[in-house]
C-alpha cells in the first residue's frame, strides 16, 4: 500500500472535556460579543458617500447651525457585521417554534416582503395627486372588500396603525354614535377579567369608566353577571372572541342580543380572528365592531414589536362614524380619498396620512395566496395544532379547562405545586431546548399561566418535538430537580437578566460620561 | 396550500390522537347560526406566488413611483437615498421575524439595537431619554400632549398654526374623546404668531413645529424660557429628522418633550406607512412617558444586558390606568431608521443635513425666477413654500401629467383653505436637471 | 404612641396629631423587589381609604391608600433614590409620608398589631 498520511488530523478528539470552557474574548463560536455601536466610534469614519454640494449661501435665518450631534463613525462592513451580530442574538419565527399565546407567531411569508417593495408601492408619496396613485388606492379598496366580505361587516378603515389604535378607533365610534343620538349618559364600559391590558387601558383613555365581568367556572363570560350589568349606563361591551383562555364564548349570540337590548355597542378585540378566519363572520355573531391585527391573522411580520395594522370593520349601524381618511370608488370606477372629516359624521382623524400601506400589500398578499378555502385551512390547522398540543400534554400538565381549545391552549402552574419550580422556570428551561417559550401569566384568571399558540404553520414533527421537550420538563419538575431550572437558561447569549436594577437606576442611553467611567474604572 | 405544513395524514393521525372524528368537532362551541359549511363567498381560491405576484404587480403599475420622476413632494414624508445595506439587514429574519423582546435571553439583539436607537434619538433631539418609539409622528405627537396633561395636571394644549394639520387633527381627535382641551392657531403661512398670549392658568403645553409646515425655520428659545416660568411644557415636533443634523436641536432650545417623524431616515415613502415616530423627554419627565423603554442592566453572570424596563406604566400591568393603551413599537422601522444613522455617522448625517438645505436652496433660486412665483420664506432647511398665480392642486395636476411630481397644494392639508399656496422639498436626490425641468414646467403651465 | 393596620396593609404609627404612614412588612414580601415610589405632594389632603402614593415592583404598581384622613406634612424622600428601603425597612426607615389627621377617630376602626397578624394569617 502507499502509505499517505499527511494533511489535517480527522479524529473528532476526546469528548471527554465537554464543558464550555471560558474564551480569551468571550464569544462562544457562532456566539458573538458585540459592543454599543457608540463604542466602535473613530472619528472621520463614515458609511456612505453623498453626492457633491451646491455652492450657495444658507438660508437658515435666524437659527444657528448645530455644533455637533455626537454619532459614532463607522465604515459600511462595521456597520453589516454590527446588525449580522446583534441579530443572531435573537430568537425568530425562522428559526423555530414561537408558540407565544395571543400573539400569532406565524411564519411570514417572503412573497409578501417581496410586493410591499414593489416600487409602485413603496415609492409612492402619500400626498401625490390621486390620479397618480389609483394603484394604491384600489389596493387599499381590494383589502377592504377582503377584510368587510371575510367578517360579514359594512364599512371598514384601515387607518389604525395597531391592534390597540384599532380598538380606540371602535371606542371612539362608539361614543360618537351614541352622541349622534343624544344618548350622554352611557359612561361604562364592560370589560371581561381575563382581557388583554389594552381593553381597559383603551376604554379608560376614552373617558369610559371599566367595569370587569367574571368568569364561569369554565372559561367563558358570566352570562348572568353581564346581563345584571348591562343598562343605560352601558355604552358597550369589549370582548375577545375567541377569549384570552383560547375558548369559543358559546354564548356569544344571547350575550350580542343581550348588549343590544340595553342600547349598548358590542365591540369585539380581533386579535384571536386567526381561530375563526374563513369558518365564522364575526357579523353572524352580532358584533358591532371588531378590529384586525393584520400581524396576527394576515402573517404581516412582528419585527421585535411593530409595526402593526389594525385596520376595524363596523356593521351598518356604525358605519357612518368611520375616521378619515378612506377609499371611495367613482362611477367611473377611479378611486379618491376622503381626507377631511369636514361637517360629516366620520368622527376625526387617528394619525398622519392613511395607514400603514406596507403592511396593506403584505396582508393582501397572505390572503390572496391562501384564498378563501385556504383562509378556511388556516383556522382548522391552526385549531387541530393547538388541540394536538394540549392533549398531548393533559396528562402531565394541568390544562385549566375542560374541552376542546381554539387556536391556543391554556394551562396553568398546579402540576408545579410543591416543586419549587415555577412557570417562569419552565419558560426558561424551555429556551435551552431551542424553543421559544409560551406566553408566560397570561391570562389573569388562572394561576402562573401557560399559554400555548403553535399556529398553523407548524408541522406535525415540529410540535412532537415541542411536546417532547414539555414533557420531559414537566416531569423533571416533578421528580424534584428545582435547582436545574432556577439557572436556566445556560445556553443563550445572557442568562437570566437583573430587571430590578433595570427598573430602580434606570439606564436608558449610552452616555459618553459612563464610557469615560468605565474606562477609569478598567 | 404552501405555507401549510401539515399533511392529510398528519390531520387524519392528529384527530385520532385527540379522539375527534372530524376538525369541525373542534368548533362545536360556535352556534349552529354562524357556522359556514364551505368557504367563504365572493373571494377566489388560493393562488401560487406567480399568479399574486402578476396580479399586485399590475396594481403598484397603475402608480406613479416618485423616483421614476422629478419629485418634489414633503409635508410630512421625505423621499431620501435608503442605502442598500439598510434593507439587506432589516430583512434577516432574525429582526424581521422576531416578536416583542419580552423573554431577554434571546433577544438581546433586538433589546441592543433599541438600547442604540433610544440613544441615537437622543442624540439627535438633544434631549436626555428617548422611548423605543411610537406608531408615528401624528400619533406621538398627541402622545405628547397628553403626557403633558398628565405631568401638569391641567388639559389645555395651544397648538400652533404651524403644525402640520394631519397631527393636529390626530391631537384634536383625541381631545375630543379623552377630554382635554386644544386651542388651534390659524395658519400662519407667511407670518408668526403670538403663541404666549393663548397662554394661561389652565394651559399645559404649547405645541410648535420646527420647520413648521410651510418650512420656516425659527429659534423657540425665547418661547421655551417663557413657558419654563408658567410651568408650561414646550413640546418640539419634527416631521424632517435630517433638519436636526444642521438645525439648533430641540432640547437646546428648552423643549420638554419633542415629537418627531422618523421616516426620513431608513425607511421609504411606502404611500404613508409604516413610518417610525421618535418620542424624547428630559430625565425628569421619563416616568410619565408613553410607550416602551429599554434598559441597561446585567445577567446572572454580571455582563452587560438589556431589558425592556419602567412596564409599569404600560397598559399590561397598569389596564385602564397606564400612560397610554400603546401595546406595540414600531419595532422594524426604528431598526431601519438606526441602521441609516449608523452608516452615516456624524460626519455623514451633517453632511447629509447640509446637502438637503443646500438643494433647497438651489431649488428656490430656480423657482423663484419664474414668472409669477413668489417665495414665501425667509428662512428654511429643506422646504418651503411657494405662491402661485394660480390654485397650487390645479398646477400639480397639470405638472402630474408632465410627469412631475411637484408638492403638496397647502389647499390637501388645510380643507380647501390657502388655495395659491405650494409646499416644496428638496433632498438630496433631486439633481439639477431635475430642478430645471420643474421650473420649466411650471413657467409653461403658468404662463 | 400606637401602630395601627388596615386590611389593605398600610400601617399609621400615631404621635401626636401626626401619623406616619407606610406598607407593612407583609405587603413587601408580597409585592417583592420594590423599585420605584410616587409620593404625594406635601400640603395634600388625603382621604382615608382613597390612593395616597403608589409602590412598584419590576411586575406590578400597587396603590397605597390612606389608612386616615389628614393633610401630608412630610414625605420620605429617600425612598425615591433607595426603594429597597421599603423591602429592608417596610416599618421602619422605609416609610412613605407624615399626614397630620383630620379626624383621629378613624384610627379606631384600624388593627392593631396583634389583629393585624391574625388578619393576615387567616388570609394565607
Amino acid at each position: 500500500m502507499s502509505m499517505n498520511n499527511q494533511g489535517r488530523p480527522t479524529d473528532i478528539r476526546s469528548a471527554s472535556n465537554s464543558a464550555v470552557p471560558d474564551t480569551v474574548t468571550g464569544n462562544r463560536g457562532l456566539q458573538i460579543e458585540e459592543p454599543l455601536i457608540f463604542e466602535q466610534d473613530a472619528s472621520g469614519r463614515c458609511g456612505v458617500d453623498l453626492p457633491e454640494m451646491p455652492a450657495v449661501a444658507s438660508r437658515l435665518g435666524a437659527v444657528k447651525p448645530r455644533a455637533k450631534v455626537g454619532l459614532p463613525g463607522l465604515a459600511e462592513p462595521q456597520v453589516v457585521r454590527h446588525y449580522t451580530r446583534l441579530s443572531q442574538k435573537n430568537y425568530a419565527i425562522d428559526s423555530g417554534l414561537y408558540p407565544l399565546g395571543s400573539c400569532t407567531m406565524k411564519h411570514n411569508p417572503r412573497l409578501n416582503e417581496k410586493m410591499a417593495r414593489l416600487p409602485g408601492f413603496s415609492d409612492v408619496h402619500p400626498l401625490q395627486p390621486e390620479s397618480t396613485v389609483q394603484g394604491a388606492l384600489e389596493l387599499m379598496a381590494e383589502l377592504g372588500r377582503w377584510l368587510t366580505t371575510l367578517t360579514g361587516m359594512a364599512a371598514v378603515t384601515l387607518a389604525p396603525a395597531a391592534g390597540a389604535h384599532g380598538e380606540m378607533c371602535g371606542i371612539m365610534a362608539i361614543r360618537s354614535a351614541h352622541e349622534a343620538k343624544g344618548d350622554t349618559g352611557r359612561t361604562k364600559i364592560l370589560v371581561p377579567e381575563s382581557a388583554h391590558g389594552t381593553n381597559p387601558a383603551t376604554a379608560a383613555a376614552c373617558g369610559y369608566s371599566v367595569e370587569a365581568i367574571p368568569a364561569t367556572e369554565d372559561g367563558r363570560v358570566d352570562l348572568e353577571a353581564l346581563k345584571a350589568k348591562l343598562g343605560p349606563d352601558v355604552a358597550g361591551l369589549m370582548l375577545t372572541n375567541p377569549n384570552t383562555c383560547g375558548l369559543f364564548e358559546r354564548d356569544i349570540i344571547t350575550i350580542a342580543e343581550a348588549v343590544h337590548a340595553a342600547g349598548a355597542y358590542f365591540y369585539c378585540d380581533g386579535a384571536n380572528f386567526n381561530a375563526i378566519v374563513g369558518r365564522v363572520r364575526p357579523a353572524d355573531l352580532g358584533i358591532d365592531v371588531m378590529h384586525i391585527n393584520l400581524h396576527k391573522t394576515f402573517s404581516t411580520p412582528h419585527g421585535g414589536g411593530g409595526p402593526g395594522s389594525g385596520p376595524v370593520v363596523f356593521a351598518e349601524s356604525l358605519a357612518p362614524f368611520v375616521p378619515v381618511p378612506y377609499v371611495v370608488q367613482e362611477k367611473d370606477g377611479s378611486f379618491r380619498l376622503v381626507e377631511q372629516a369636514g361637517d360629516g359624521p366620520a368622527f376625526g382623524r387617528m394619525k398622519a396620512f392613511h395607514g400603514q400601506m406596507g403592511m396593506f400589500v403584505r396582508a393582501l398578499s397572505y390572503m390572496m395566496s391562501h384564498g378563501a378555502d385556504g383562509l378556511r385551512q388556516v383556522a382548522n390547522d391552526a385549531v387541530l395544532n393547538a388541540n394536538y398540543v394540549l392533549a398531548s400534554l393533559k396528562d402531565v400538565m394541568t390544562p385549566s379547562f375542560d374541552g376542546p381549545c381554539m387556536h391556543e391552549c391554556l394551562f396553568d402552574d398546579r402540576f408545579l405545586k410543591g416543586t419549587g419550580v415555577t412557570t417562569l422556570d419552565i419558560a426558561k428551561a424551555l429556551i435551552d431546548e431551542g424553543f421559544h417559550p409560551m406566553t408566560m401569566y397570561f391570562p389573569l384568571v388562572v394561576h402562573g399561566a401557560l399559554l400555548i399558540e403553535p399556529t398553523e404553520t407548524e408541522s406535525k414533527a415540529g410540535l412532537d418535538q415541542f411536546v417532547t421537550a414539555l414533557r420531559a420538563l414537566a416531569e423533571r419538575a416533578k421528580s424534584g430537580d428545582a435547582e436545574y431550572f432556577q439557572a436556566a437558561p445556560r445556553l443563550t447569549p445572557r442568562r437570566r437578566l437583573d430587571e430590578t436594577a433595570a427598573a430602580r437606576k434606570p439606564v436608558l442611553r449610552w452616555t459618553p460620561e459612563a464610557a469615560v467611567e468605565k474606562v477609569a474604572a478598567e | 396550500m404552501r405555507y401549510l405544513p401539515l399533511t392529510e395524514a398528519d390531520r387524519r393521525s392528529m384527530l385520532a390522537a385527540i379522539r375527534a372524528s372530524t376538525v369541525d368537532d373542534l368548533f362545536r362551541d360556535v352556534p349552529k347560526a354562524a357556522r359556514l359549511s364551505g368557504p367563504i363567498e365572493g373571494l377566489p381560491n388560493h393562488m401560487g406566488e406567480l399568479e399574486v405576484e402578476r396580479s399586485l404587480s399590475a396594481m403598484a403599475g397603475r402608480n406613479l413611483p416618485a423616483g421614476s420622476v422629478p419629485s418634489f413632494l414633503g409635508a410630512g414624508s421625505y423621499r431620501h437615498h435608503i442605502p442598500a445595506t439598510v434593507d439587506h439587514l432589516v430583512q434577516r429574519g432574525e429582526f424581521l421575524t422576531a416578536y416583542t423582546p419580552y423573554q431577554p435571553e434571546v433577544s438581546q439583539g433586538t433589546l441592543q439595537v433599541l438600547f442604540e436607537f433610544q440613544t441615537q434619538v437622543s442624540l439627535l433631539t438633544g434631549m436626555d431619554v428617548a422611548n423605543a418609539s411610537m406608531y408615528d409622528g401624528a400619533t406621538a405627537c398627541a402622545e405628547a400632549v397628553m403626557m403633558a396633561n398628565r405631568v401638569t395636571r391641567r388639559k389645555k394644549a395651544i397648538l400652533s398654526g404651524g403644525l402640520h394639520p394631519h397631527y393636529r387633527d390626530t391631537t384634536t381627535t383625541d381631545a375630543r374623546f379623552i377630554g382635554f382641551e386644544t386651542v388651534v392657531m390659524p395658519a400662519a403661512p407667511t407670518g408668526g404668531e403670538d403663541l404666549l398670549s393663548q397662554v394661561d392658568g389652565d394651559t399645559s403645553c404649547v405645541v410648535v413645529q420646527n420647520p413648521d409646515v410651510f418650512g420656516h425655520v425659527r429659534d423657540y428659545t425665547e418661547l421655551g424660557k417663557a413657558c419654563q416660568a408658567k410651568g408650561v411644557l414646550l413640546i418640539v415636533v419634527v416631521t424632517e429628522a435630517v433638519s436636526l443634523g444642521l438645525l439648533t436641536p430641540p432640547g437646546e432650545m428648552g423643549a420638554d418633550i419633542v415629537a418627531a417623524e422618523g421616516q426620513s431616515l431608513g425607511n421609504a415613502l411606502n404611500f404613508g406607512g409604516p413610518y417610525v415616530g421618535l418620542f424624547a423627554v428630559k430625565e425628569k419627565l421619563v416616568r410619565q412617558m408613553p410607550g416602551r423603554l429599554c434598559g441597561q442592566t446585567v445577567d446572572a453572570d454580571g455582563r452587560r444586558g438589556f431589558v425592556l424596563t419602567l412596564s409599569t406604566r404600560e397598559q399590561h400591568i397598569r389596564r385602564e390606568k397606564a400612560t397610554s393603551n400603546i401595546c406595540t413599537n414600531a419595532g422594524l422601522c426604528a431598526l431601519a431608521f438606526s441602521i441609516h444613522l449608523s452608516l452615516l455617522g456624524e460626519e455623514g448625517f451633517t453632511q447629509l443635513a447640509r446637502l438637503n438645505h443646500a438643494k433647497a436652496v438651489q431649488l428656490a433660486d430656480k423657482l423663484g425666477a419664474v414668472k409669477g412665483v413668489e417665495i414665501v420664506n425667509d428662512s428654511f432647511f429643506n422646504e418651503f413654500t411657494v405662491k402661485l398665480p394660480k390654485p397650487a392642486a390645479e398646477v400639480v395636476e397639470r405638472l402630474a401629467e408632465r410627469r412631475i411630481l411637484a408638492g403638496v397644494p397647502a389647499s390637501r392639508l388645510f380643507a380647501g383653505e390657502l388655495e395659491d399656496l405650494l409646499i416644496v422639498a428638496a433632498t438630496e436626490t433631486n439633481t439639477e436637471s431635475d430642478m430645471d425641468a420643474f421650473a420649466k414646467a411650471l413657467a409653461e403651465v403658468l404662463s | 404612641m400606637t401602630i395601627k393596620y388596615t386590611k389593605d396593609h398600610e400601617w399609621v404609627r400615631v404621635e401626636g396629631d401626626v401619623g406616619t404612614v407606610g406598607v407593612s412588612d407583609h405587603a413587601q414580601h408580597q409585592l417583592g423587589d420594590v423599585v420605584f415610589v410616587e409620593l404625594p405632594d406635601v400640603g395634600r389632603a388625603l382621604q382615608q381609604g382613597k390612593e395616597a402614593a403608589v409602590v412598584e415592583s419590576v411586575k406590578a404598581a400597587s396603590d397605597v391608600y390612606a389608612p386616615v384622613s389628614g393633610e401630608v406634612v412630610e414625605v420620605n424622600h429617600e425612598l425615591e433614590n433607595e426603594p429597597a428601603r421599603v423591602n429592608t425597612g417596610a416599618e421602619t426607615d422605609g416609610w412613605f409620608f407624615k399626614l397630620r389627621l383630620t379626624n383621629p377617630a378613624e384610627l379606631d376602626g384600624l388593627m392593631d398589631e396583634a389583629a393585624y397578624k391574625a388578619f393576615v394569617e387567616g388570609q394565607a
